[in-house]
C-alpha cells in the first residue's frame, strides 16, 4: 500500500521539475511519454530523487519502470528499504 | 595590399543588432543612455565577505527565459548563454529571419566566450558535496564548456552552417566578427550570427581582482571607469552579450534586409610579449592590418572605440598606437567603456553595436570621467561630452591577455 501523501508529493515535484500539468499525471500514464524525457532527463530524475526523498538511484535503476504506478511502487519500495 | 582585395570577394553587411548591456536592454534604450552618459555600474557589496579588492560590477538583470524556452533547453544554458539568446533572437528579428528561414538556409553562429566559471564552480561544488558526478545534473557539462554559448545557440535556433566558439580573451566579441567577415567575404558562409558574451557574477572575476586589475573606487562606481583620465586605476568589470548578423551583400539585398553597416575590414596581430602587459607594436600592427587591407584611408575614419579599459598600461600603450597610426587626422576617439565598464568577451561585439547606433543617429558617445589627459591620452581628440556629429566610418579595437589584437573597420551605408 502506498500512502496516498507519497503519490501527492511524488507527483508534484514531477510537475514542477518538468514542467508539466499534474493533472495529466495518471497512475497507468506513461512516464517518459507522459513527461516527455529524454535520456539527459533521467540524470536530472536521480537529482530529483535524491533531493526530494533522500536516496540515491542509478538511471539505469528506471528501466523497468514503464508508468507511473511503477515509478510510484520503485520509491516506495527504496522508501521502504531504507526504513 | 591590392591584391588582397581580391577581385571576387563578397561585400559583408550587417542586417540585425541585439544586445543585452548594463546600459541598457533593448537598442533604444542604449542608444539614450549612450547619448546621455549614464554608466551602468554599481559596488556590489557582497563581494567585500568574498574577499575582493573592487566591489565594482556593471549590473544588469537576469532574464525570465521561462515563458520563451522550454525546461530542457534552460537547464543547459549558462548564465552568458542566457544573455546571448535574447540578444541573439533580437538580432534575428531586426534582421528579419525567422525560424523557417533558418530551416532553409545554412546560417552559422561564430560567438566570443571565454569562460563559463560560475556554472563550472557550481558543478564542481556539487560533487564535492554529492561525492557522485549524476547528482551535478544534465545540464552542468554544457553550462560550463567555453563553447556553452555556440552550442546551445546552434540548437535553439537550429542553425546549419559553421558552429564555432572564438575565445580570444578581451577581443574575443571581435575576433568573431572578424572570422565571420572573412568567411562570409571568401564565400564559404552566406549568413553567420556573430557576437560576443560575458557572464556578470563574482566567480568570473575573483582571479582577476586577485592582479590589482581593477579599480578601487568602490565609494564612487559611475566615476571608476576612466578611460584615458590621469586618474584612472583600473577596469570596472561588466559584461551580459551583443549579436550583430553579418552576411553578404546579395543575401541582404535577396532577402529585401535593411543594411545597417557594411564590415569593411578586420586587422589582427599578437604582441609576441608579456602575458598581460600590453604593448604599442602589436595595436599599432593589428589597426594597420585593418587599415591597409581595406578601401578605407585613414582620413575616413571619423571615430576610434578604443579598446581603453581604465588600466593606466593599458590605455597609454593604445593611445601611443592610435597616434602613431593617425598621426596629425586625430579622429574622435572614446571609450563606451567608461559607462559599460570593461564587457570583456563580449565587448568587441557590443561596442560595434554602440558605433553603429552612433552612426545611425549621428553623434560620439561621452568619454565620462575623462577630466585630464595624461601624457599619451593628450595627443587624442577625445570628449567627455556627447558631440552631435555626423559620421559614416569607424574603427574599433579590441586588445586581450596574451597579447590578441582585434581591429575592425566599420561603415555606415
Amino acid at each position: 500500500m502506498i500512502e496516498p501523501a507519497l503519490i501527492e508529493k511524488i507527483n508534484t515535484v514531477l510537475a514542477e521539475e518538468f514542467e508539466v500539468n499534474p493533472e495529466i499525471i495518471k497512475p497507468d500514464a506513461i512516464l517518459m511519454d507522459t513527461l516527455d524525457l529524454d535520456s539527459l532527463d533521467l540524470v536530472d530524475m536521480v537529482v530529483l530523487i535524491e533531493h526530494n526523498f533522500g536516496f540515491t538511484v542509478k538511471a539505469k535503476d528506471f528501466v523497468e519502470i514503464k508508468t507511473f504506478g511503477d515509478f510510484y511502487q520503485f520509491i516506495n519500495s527504496r522508501m521502504d528499504g531504507a526504513k | 595590399m591590392e591584391d588582397f582585395i581580391h577581385r571576387d570577394m563578397k561585400r559583408v553587411v550587417i542586417t540585425g543588432m541585439g544586445i543585452y548591456s548594463c546600459i541598457g536592454q533593448d537598442l533604444d534604450t542604449v542608444r539614450d543612455s549612450l547619448m546621455s552618459g549614464r554608466s551602468g555600474i554599481i559596488a556590489d557589496s557582497a563581494r567585500e565577505k568574498m574577499g575582493f579588492r573592487s566591489l565594482l560590477t556593471g549590473m544588469l538583470p537576469e532574464p525570465n527565459l521561462n515563458p520563451l524556452l522550454d525546461r530542457r533547453k534552460r537547464v543547459c544554458m549558462s548564465q552568458e548563454a542566457g544573455y546571448a539568446y535574447l540578444a541573439t533572437a533580437w538580432a534575428l528579428e531586426q534582421a528579419k529571419i525567422d525560424n523557417d528561414y533558418l530551416a532553409r538556409n545554412e546560417v552559422g553562429i561564430l560567438y566570443g566566450n571565454d569562460s563559463s566559471a560560475l556554472a563550472v564552480i557550481e558543478g564542481v561544488d556539487l560533487l564535492r558535496e554529492k561525492k557522485n558526478t549524476t547528482l551535478i545534473g544534465s545540464g552542468s557539462v554544457f553550462q560550463s564548456m567555453n563553447s556553452s554559448v555556440s552550442m546551445n545557440l546552434s540548437v535553439i535556433f537550429k542553425l546549419k552552417g559553421i558552429n564555432l566558439t572564438i575565445a580570444g580573451a578581451c577581443a574575443s566579441g571581435s575576433h568573431a566578427i572578424g572570422m565571420g567577415f572573412m568567411m562570409i567575404q571568401s564565400g564559404l558562409q552566406e549568413c553567420i550570427i556573430c557576437g560576443g558574451a560575458q557572464e556578470v557574477n563574482p566567480y568570473a572575476v575573483g582571479s582577476f581582482d586577485g592582479l590589482s586589475a581593477f579599480s578601487q573606487r568602490n565609494d564612487a562606481p559611475t566615476e571608476a571607469s576612466r578611460p584615458f583620465d590621469a586618474g584612472r586605476d583600473g577596469l570596472v568589470p561588466s559584461g551580459g552579450a551583443a549579436t550583430l548578423i553579418l552576411e553578404s551583400y546579395e543575401s541582404a539585398v535577396r532577402r529585401g534586409a535593411t543594411i545597417l553597416a557594411e564590415v569593411k575590414s578586420y586587422g589582427f596581430s599578437s604582441n609576441g610579449d608579456h602575458i598581460s602587459v600590453p604593448n604599442v607594436d602589436g595595436p599599432k600592427r593589428s589597426i594597420l592590418m585593418a587599415i591597409n587591407n581595406s578601401d578605407v584611408t585613414i582620413d575616413q575614419i571619423k571615430y576610434i572605440n578604443a579598446h581603453a579599459t581604465s588600466t593606466p598600461v593599458g590605455d597609454f600603450n593604445e593611445a601611443m598606437a592610435i597616434s602613431e597610426v593617425f598621426g596629425n587626422h586625430r579622429p574622435y576617439v572614446g571609450s563606451t567603456k567608461s559607462m559599460t565598464g570593461h564587457e570583456m568577451w563580449m565587448a568587441g561585439a557590443s561596442e560595434v553595436v554602440y558605433s553603429i547606433i552612433m552612426m545611425q543617429n549621428s553623434f560620439i558617445a561621452p568619454t565620462i570621467n575623462f577630466n585630464k589627459p595624461d601624457e599619451a591620452s593628450a595627443r587624442l581628440n577625445i570628449s567627455n561630452r556627447c558631440e552631435r556629429v555626423s559620421f559614416d566610418t569607424c574603427l574599433s579595437n579590441s586588445f586581450g591577455f596574451g597579447g590578441t589584437n582585434s581591429t575592425l573597420i566599420i561603415k555606415k551605408i
